[in-house]
């Protein structure tokens, strides 16, 4: 009886499929064209010999990399201590994880830039000057943007590896041999969480590298504007950039499949 | 007996123990809930500070409706033809009997698919259905088809939704695979058992099982493409005036010339996305009833 709806099955897989693959072929092609009448790579050694590409790529993958240590620390200790001491608190951190389902990337940056671009007071007292004064201090808060966009993947990595481990007992066994809060944390839950690890940081990095929406009103230069740059003013220089960025996406994504494979990982980014 | 004994001592322990939620809950102050609560209070103010609905009544005047008309429009259309072909997608990997090998390369496929939006995805449908684009020229050189001369056009509304698909129905056949290997085998044995045809089987059993995952994930789809703001941008370079572009375009020069009514524009964004999530995560609710 399956068989006889084999062509059905087929129909809507092949048109998936081919939804899947006709922009990436189109885009691949089109890449190969700058040159006229031939296909060459001129369009991919443009892009790279642009210094501003080193630069801006830089600049985000340093950026990606401060946002995946912020976002580790705040929530590896957090969700550990949910799970551990305060289950009761679970769905208030998760609710606050979610966030940022609700408040788009738009409305969070018109907020932060709204609050800290005064200086922030509590009470009449000035607990912050405006962060959005110096190149520094607005970094720094386009990390604390990043880090919140982070928050549902990270916390969802860091939770589901909880789960798969007795947290409890082995938190026990380790203070019962003399171990420390911090020595429990570094020795014995970090290693245990790896591969959750591994595969919040790597879609965190996937969030944040081309990320335009926060950095642009933040006025960093970072690569998601300077990639909207480049495509106001050139034609297949973007093409080739959107191959790489793919390309980049996919090896994330190939990792993350890795190392989580059979636990039901979480590779779903929002928009 | 032993609660008299006892508590002395949990008290301070107690205290302790919500500490460690500190750093994460004065975090979630700063960076989410003061910024938002900000753009919210100023929603209701004049701008020489005393209370007003004229901001949210402002959200009443043209160009501000037709913004959010446009936003949902394409969110809608995205979540339903991208939640549809997600689910027949998810549908022939799982009981279609493809081969087994399409499975784990799909799935592949579609996770790197579900993340990959914004200027690069722009770019990418750019490049394949602008007016130069690959399958554009195909058509128009290969089978004389001038899509373009046929009203399509990429930087408009049903550009903009073909572009927004390529992120959608992803997601959905993500969501929607495990969904539908919890449908139980003994059910459809049953229904066999009694006499109904596949197509009665899915119609009077199948189907309304998974409608609230179905809906559901359809309203996260929908959440998806109405907060989204790069793809948009760097495809329509602002021309299209969804609501999320014209926040933007607030953002950048005060275009409404009142910055409280653009802070209600973003209030509108969050009550909209907040109803969505809502509606979302009921409908996961009932939808656990029957797959665990």
């Amino acid at each position: 009886m399956a068989r006889r709806v084999s062509w059905f099955a087929w129909f809507w897989y092949v048109l998936g499929a081919l939804y899947f693959i006709i922009p990436l072929w189109g885009t691949f092609v089109f890449s190969l064209q700058k040159e006229r009448g031939t296909f060459s790579l001129a369009a991919y050694q443009s892009a790279f010999a642009d210094p501003k590409f080193a630069e801006t790529f830089l600049y985000s993958n340093v950026m990606a990399v401060l946002t995946i240590i912020f976002s580790l620390l705040l929530v590896v200790p957090t969700a550990y201590w949910v799970h551990l001491r305060v289950p009761r608190m679970r769905p208030v951190v998760e609710f606050i994880t979610l966030m940022p389902f609700v408040i788009p990337a738009i409305v969070l940056v018109f907020g932060l830039i709204k609050t800290f671009s005064r200086p922030l007071t509590i009470l009449g007292v000035t607990v912050l000057p405006p962060l959005t004064n110096s190149s520094l201090s607005t970094d720094f808060l386009l990390v604390a943007g990043y880090v919140v966009l982070s928050l549902p993947y990270m916390y969802r990595a860091v939770d589901n590896g909880l789960r798969a481990m007795d947290v409890g007992t082995l938190t026990e066994a380790a203070q019962s041999l003399g171990a420390g809060w911090g020595t429990i944390l570094w020795r014995i839950i970090l290693p245990n969480l790896r591969s959750a690890l591994l595969s919040g940081a790597l879609l965190t990095f996937a969030i944040v590298v081309g990320e335009l929406t926060i950095a642009t009103f933040l006025g960093r230069p970072a690569f998601g504007p300077y990639l909207a740059l480049i495509g106001n003013h050139k034609v297949y220089e973007p093409a080739a950039l959107a191959i790489v960025s793919f390309g980049l996406t996919w090896l994330a994504m190939g990792i993350i499949d890795r190392v989580t494979r059979g636990q039901g990982g979480t590779t779903t980014g929002a928009h | 007996m032993a609660t008299t004994v006892q508590n002395p001592p949990r008290r301070p322990r107690l205290t302790w123990t919500w500490l460690g939620l500190v750093p994460f809950f004065l975090f979630a102050i700063l960076f989410i809930f003061l910024p938002s609560a900000s753009l919210f209070i100023d929603s209701f103010r004049t701008l020489d500070g005393g209370f007003t609905f004229a901001n949210i009544a402002g959200l009443f005047q043209p160009p501000i409706p037709e913004s959010y008309w446009l936003s949902i429009r394409v969110s809608a259309m995205t979540a339903v033809g991208g939640g549809l072909l997600g689910f027949f997608m998810a549908y022939a990997l799982t009981v279609g009997n493809l081969p087994r090998w399409l499975r784990p390369v799909t799935l592949t496929f579609a996770g790197v698919a579900s993340n990959f939006a914004g200027v690069p995805l722009a770019f990418a449908f750019i490049s394949t259905l602008g007016r130069t684009g690959f399958v554009t020229v195909i058509l128009r050189d290969l089978f004389g088809w001038n899509i373009y001369g046929a009203g399509f056009n990429l930087y408009s509304f049903i550009g903009l939704s073909v572009t927004y698909m390529y992120f959608q129905f992803p997601l959905m056949l993500l969501i929607m695979i495990p969904a539908i290997e919890g449908l139980k085998r003994d059910w459809r044995e049953a229904a066999e058992n009694l006499g109904a045809s596949t197509f009665q089987y899915w119609w009077r059993v199948g189907l309304p099982i998974l409608m609230p995952s179905l809906l559901g994930t359809m309203l996260l789809l929908f959440g998806n493409a109405f907060g989204a703001y790069a793809t948009a941008y760097a495809l329509t370079g602002g021309t299209l005036n969804l609501i999320t572009i014209q926040i933007g375009a607030q953002m950048r020069g005060d275009v409404l010339r009142n910055p409280n009514l653009g802070y209600a524009m973003a209030l509108g964004m969050v009550v909209i996305m907040a109803v969505t999530i809502l509606g979302y995560s009921w409908l996961q609710r009932i939808s656990e009833r029957w797959l665990k």
